[in-house]
Parts: structure tokens; sequence; C-alpha cells
């Protein structure tokens, strides 16, 4: 029997692109599997072998009854539970369902909404069990989750900064989009991690890897609006991939 | 040959010669562009390269650059970096950890290598004052930097005296600058723009040997009478335009005796702790240390990056960051940065130069601040 730690990769409301990103470790993934066992991942292989696991990447919001409680049997077969992407940390795209009445969404959009056995919110993950790391990103960075499972394998803790989207513009010595283009950019309320890749192609952030610690997205708001947004604009900016984590949904509130 | 006040004259025509004696001499040229429609500080292969005929319009949180009515190649404030990056890396990988086979552990140092040597081209005297401020922040204590220290050596400052002010500038009132100042900044070789119905023209003078052999290389005539008076009132002119003052009048002691005003409040509801301010400025150093470890764990890399005191992480310890609100955070910044620094290092950290001001998105200007601070 492997006395390799064992790997389990779950989903629940998702797109599958959080889960891509550890098959997209193209260079790293066969060391990966030497340094675990990928006891459980449907995207990668069929052989699944039974819990406990040492470690679950959970991809994926909360949405029906029946994943709310099968989180929690994830929960209590995984030694440490780690979160990955927008919908498992804050609710995803998906969460916009949160704002509007399912039900009379169900009715237009399916033929026979009787079938459909939906909770009426898109929740993250930590709203359901306990979370021991939340990985940002709309997708995840894969160095990322590369140094996430590494930290993990050597019970160390994760280099993953929740600084702004600003210092990884300095860092890669992008030019500011907002001060020098006038374009509003989520940059200074957004979490790092991306590499700060739109302001690198002279485009605003658009906020995929959710609130940076302490965000004041009030001042940012008020100077989207010196640069000419409206309102609608700054509500929709605010209320995309993590648009139910807290400070983007109440800021986004705010501008209804 | 010694340093000497003798001004000599490079013709715009000429200054390819220049670059070419630098790279002849193994110098890269480090000097300003455009980019992305911003003047930026980036390795230059040629003068053609240089910001041609390109000012810049800076206010607080707007930079936009500008066409100018001439073709002056230093024809604006400062560029959006400073030369800080290549003294003081971004990212610097501190060492190495391997994991022999019998188990022990072997390190080895990560930054060996000799710095490349590097030309300063257009270094103004606000940023001078900068490197001087982190030459005593790094090599003026009892424990010294060995990576700025050979990084800095290898340095040459071909410093440029300000022809054009910024609407963020205010050198005036920190005393640093717009003209270059030998006893105070050392340098190589300063430069002034000259541009007018008698052509297009460069007054240089040598700081330092090293200045005047490269000096002695190019095609220079001297200067005549009339072509140093000319930089010296351009120069004048420009002192005379600072878009800023600060107050600067027991400033320390003022700040220190105000820790509580209610503008601390004001400023951090406005602040976005997004660090800008302090990437941006040619003074602060701050940096954190972070631990890599390989796939195989037989590999661990240790690396300094910049860091910023707007960061929560900057002081997280046992229990949590010491600074949780952004008023605390930006009080420290402030207050560090225009009162204990002059206890801890013997100067302001402040040399006027204006970037955080037109850097920050939000538009937050230090001297604004201040001035609320004074007031009661």
């Amino acid at each position: 029997m492997s006395t390799q730690p064992k790997l389990a990769v779950w989903k629940f409301a998702s797109c599958d692109g959080c889960q891509l990103s550890l098959l997209d470790c193209e260079d790293e993934i066969l060391a990966v599997s030497d340094a675990v066992q990928i006891a459980n991942f449907a995207e990668a292989t069929r052989h699944v072998e039974p819990g406990p696991y040492d470690l679950s990447l959970v991809e994926g919001s909360i949405t029906t009854p029946h994943d709310a409680e099968r989180i929690r049997e994830v929960r209590a077969q995984s030694r440490h539970l780690i979160t990955i992407g927008a919908c498992a940390t804050a609710g995803g795209i998906q969460a916009l369902r949160n704002y509007r009445d399912v039900s009379e969404m169900a009715s237009v959009v399916y033929a026979s909404p009787q079938y459909i056995d939906t909770l009426a919110t898109s929740t993250p993950v930590s709203d359901h069990v306990k979370v021991d790391f939340e990985l940002r990103g709309c997708p995840i960075n894969k160095h990322q989750l590369l140094e996430v499972i590494l930290a993990f394998l050597h019970r160390r803790k994760p280099v993953v900064s929740s600084e702004s989207v600003c210092v990884e513009c300095k860092l890669r010595g992008n030019i500011c989009v907002m001060t020098a283009h006038g374009t509003p950019c989520l940059g200074p309320v957004t979490h790092a991690g991306c590499g700060a890749i739109c302001p690198a192609y002279n485009r605003g952030c658009y906020g995929c890897f959710g609130p940076k610690e302490t965000p004041n997205t009030a001042a940012l708001a008020a100077q989207w609006k010196t640069l000419g947004a409206s309102s609608g604009e700054i509500l929709r900016a605010f209320r995309s991939f993590n648009g139910y984590a807290d400070a983007f949904r109440e800021e986004s509130l705010k501008h209804e | 040959m010694t340093p000497s006040s003798v001004q000599s004259i490079l013709e715009r025509s000429r200054l390819q010669d220049l670059f070419d004696v630098l790279h002849r001499r193994g110098y890269a040229v480090i000097g300003p562009t455009v980019r992305d429609r911003a003047i930026v500080c980036e390795e230059l292969r040629s003068a053609a390269e240089l910001p041609e005929g390109w000012g810049d319009l800076q206010e607080g949180g707007s930079y936009r650059l500008q066409r100018r009515p001439d073709k002056a190649l230093f024809g604006f404030a400062v560029p959006t970096n400073s030369w800080k990056e290549w003294l003081h890396p971004k990212r610097l990988k501190l060492l190495d950890a391997h994991r022999n086979p019998d188990g022990s552990l072997r390190f080895t140092p990560g930054d060996e290598d000799d710095p490349p040597k590097l030309a300063f081209l257009g270094a103004r005297s606000c940023e001078l004052h900068a490197i001087a401020i982190q030459d005593r922040v790094f090599l003026g204590g009892a424990f010294t930097d060995p990576h700025y220290a050979k990084r800095r050596a290898a340095v040459l400052i071909i410093a440029t005296n300000c022809g054009t002010s910024g609407g963020t500038c205010f050198c005036v009132s920190m005393n640093t600058g717009p003209k270059v100042n030998r006893e105070r900044t050392p340098f190589d070789i300063a430069l002034t723009e000259l541009l007018d119905e008698s052509g297009h023209r460069f007054l240089l003078e040598a700081g330092s040997e090293a200045g005047a052999v490269i000096l002695g290389e190019l095609p220079v005539r001297a200067a005549t009478e009339s072509e140093v008076t000319a930089a010296e009132t351009l120069v004048a002119n420009t002192a005379n335009r600072m878009g800023r003052s600060l107050d600067t009048h027991r400033l320390p002691e003022t700040l220190l005796a105000n820790l509580e005003h209610p503008r601390w409040k004001e400023v951090a509801d406005r602040c976005l702790n997004c660090a800008n301010c302090t990437m941006v400025c040619p003074t602060c150093f701050c940096t954190t240390v972070e631990d890599v470890t390989h796939l195989t764990g037989d590999h661990a890399e240790r690396w300094r990056r910049w860091d910023s005191c707007f960061n929560l992480d900057f002081t997280r310890m046992h229990g949590g960051p010491a600074r949780q609100s952004g008023q605390s955070r930006y009080r420290q910044w402030l207050t560090h940065k225009l009162a204990t620094w002059h206890e801890q290092f013997g100067s302001s950290g402040c040399v006027g130069c204006g970037r955080c001001i037109s850097w920050c998105p939000v538009g937050i200007d230090l001297t604004e601040e201040v001035r609320a601070l004074r007031s009661p």
C-alpha cells in the first residue's frame, strides 16, 4: 500500500476550468503524481481509491440540496480541504442567482421546471463546511495551485499573498492603466495571484481573484465615477465571477 | 585628470556617440523611453529610443503623455519608475538549499554573479538624492546590504538638470533639486539640454574622473558663456514652476504631535491601501522574504521581493497583523517618510519627485495631507 498522501479532486457547480489547471501542469504533473497518490480525480482517471483522503481540492459552489449534503461527506473523509477557484471560494458567476428569484428564472429557462431541484442561492463551500485554505481565481493560477499542494506536502504556509493586483503590476513593470490611460480598473481592490495579466495588455482588471485583504471598494467606486463610469457599469464590474464575495457584494448593492 | 567645472557642448546629432562610448566601455545604458503611453526607464540600445518630443502632464492620480512643441529628449518631469529597481531588485534569489543523498543540507548563495555595469542616463537631482538616501539605508549602518553595494558600485550616473517641472514636483521644498549639485550628490556627468534658435545641444559637466574620461572621448567643444548662462536660467526657471510645495518647517515634530488628528481617518477613507505609492517611491526599500520548495523535496529557494507597509502581511506576527486598519498603515507610511526617517537615517525620506501623488489611483496628495494635518 502506498505511503504517499492521497489526493482527491471534487467537482461541484463549476465549469471545470480550475481542475483543468491541475492537468495543465504539464511539466510538473508527473512530479505531482510521484509526490502524491491521485486517489480520486474523475477528470483525469476513472480509477477511484476509497477515502479517507489526506488532501481534497474542491472546485465549484453549492447550488443543490444534494451538493449541500455531498460537501459534508467530502469534508468528513478529508484530512485537509482546500477550495479552488471563484465558485468554491465565493459562489462563482452562478451566484448572480442570489440577486434574483430562482424559481422564476427556472420557469423561463426550462420547459418542465418541476424537475429542477435547486437551492435559491449559489454559495461558497466555506458557508457549509470548514475550509483549511481558499485558493482564489477564475480560473486559479496553476503555479499557485502547485505552491499550495507543495506547502501542504511540506507542512508549511503557502506563499500566496492577499495584497492588491497593483503590487503585481509594479513588479511586472506594467504602466498603471488607471492613472496613465484613465481606464477603470479593479486592481486596487483585487487579490493578487494572476500576475496582473489584463493591465499588461492595457486592460483594466476584472477582479477574477476576488477582493484583496482590506479592500476599499467605496473609494475605488468613487474614482471610477470620476473616470466616467456609470452606476450600472460599477455594479456589473463588482458583480461578476466574485460578485457574491462579501466586499464585492456589498459594493454592488450600493449601485443598484 | 580631476573633475573640473569646465563645461562642454555635445550636439544633439552626436548624442549617439555617448551611447557608443558607454557601450564600448561595457556599460548597458538605462534611460527614458516611451512605452504604453508613459515614459519609463529601460535599457536603451541607442539614442533613437529616447522620448524625443514627448512631455508629461502629471496631477494627482493622473499621468498623461503629451506631445511637446519641440524635439526635446528630456522634456518631461520624472519617468514612471525610479532607478531603485536596478540597485535594489524587485526580486532577488538569496539562497538555494539542497538536500544531499545522506540527508544533510547544503546552502549556496543566490546572488553571486557580478552585476552588469549600468549607466543611468537622465537621472534627475531628486533621483540622485533618492539614491543617496538608499545608500544610507543599505550601506550606512553597521550591517550593509551586499546585493545593493555591488550593484551600486557598478553604476555610472549621467544626471540631467531639469528643464521642465511636473504638476506634482516639489523638489524645491525638499531642497533636492532641480539642479544637480556635485557636493551633495555625486554624479559622473551632468547634462543640461539646450534647445533654442542656436540649435539642439547638451551642456556637459564632468563630476568624476570616470565622467571626465568619457567626456574626453566625445566630440565636444567648449561651451560659450551664453550657453552656460542659458543652462542656469533654464534650471532657475524650472525651480520657479514647481507644481506642488510642502512646508517642511518643524515637520517631524508636527506630524508626531498629531498622531490622533482626525485627518488620518479622512485620508484612510480614500486610501485604497493598494501599495502603489510605496512601489513607485524612489526611497521606499521594504522587502519580504519567501521560501519556495520543489516538488521533489530536495531543493528549496529563498527569495527576497519588494513589499509594502500597506500590505497586511507586512506586520503579521503571532496573533495577526499589527497595523490592521488602513488608517494605521497610511499614518505609518507618511510619518516614517516625513518624520521618523530623520532620526533613523538623518534626512527626510521624501525627495519631492511627486510619483506617489501621480500614481495614486485615487490621487491622494501627501503635500495636501500635510497641510491638513498642520491645521487643527
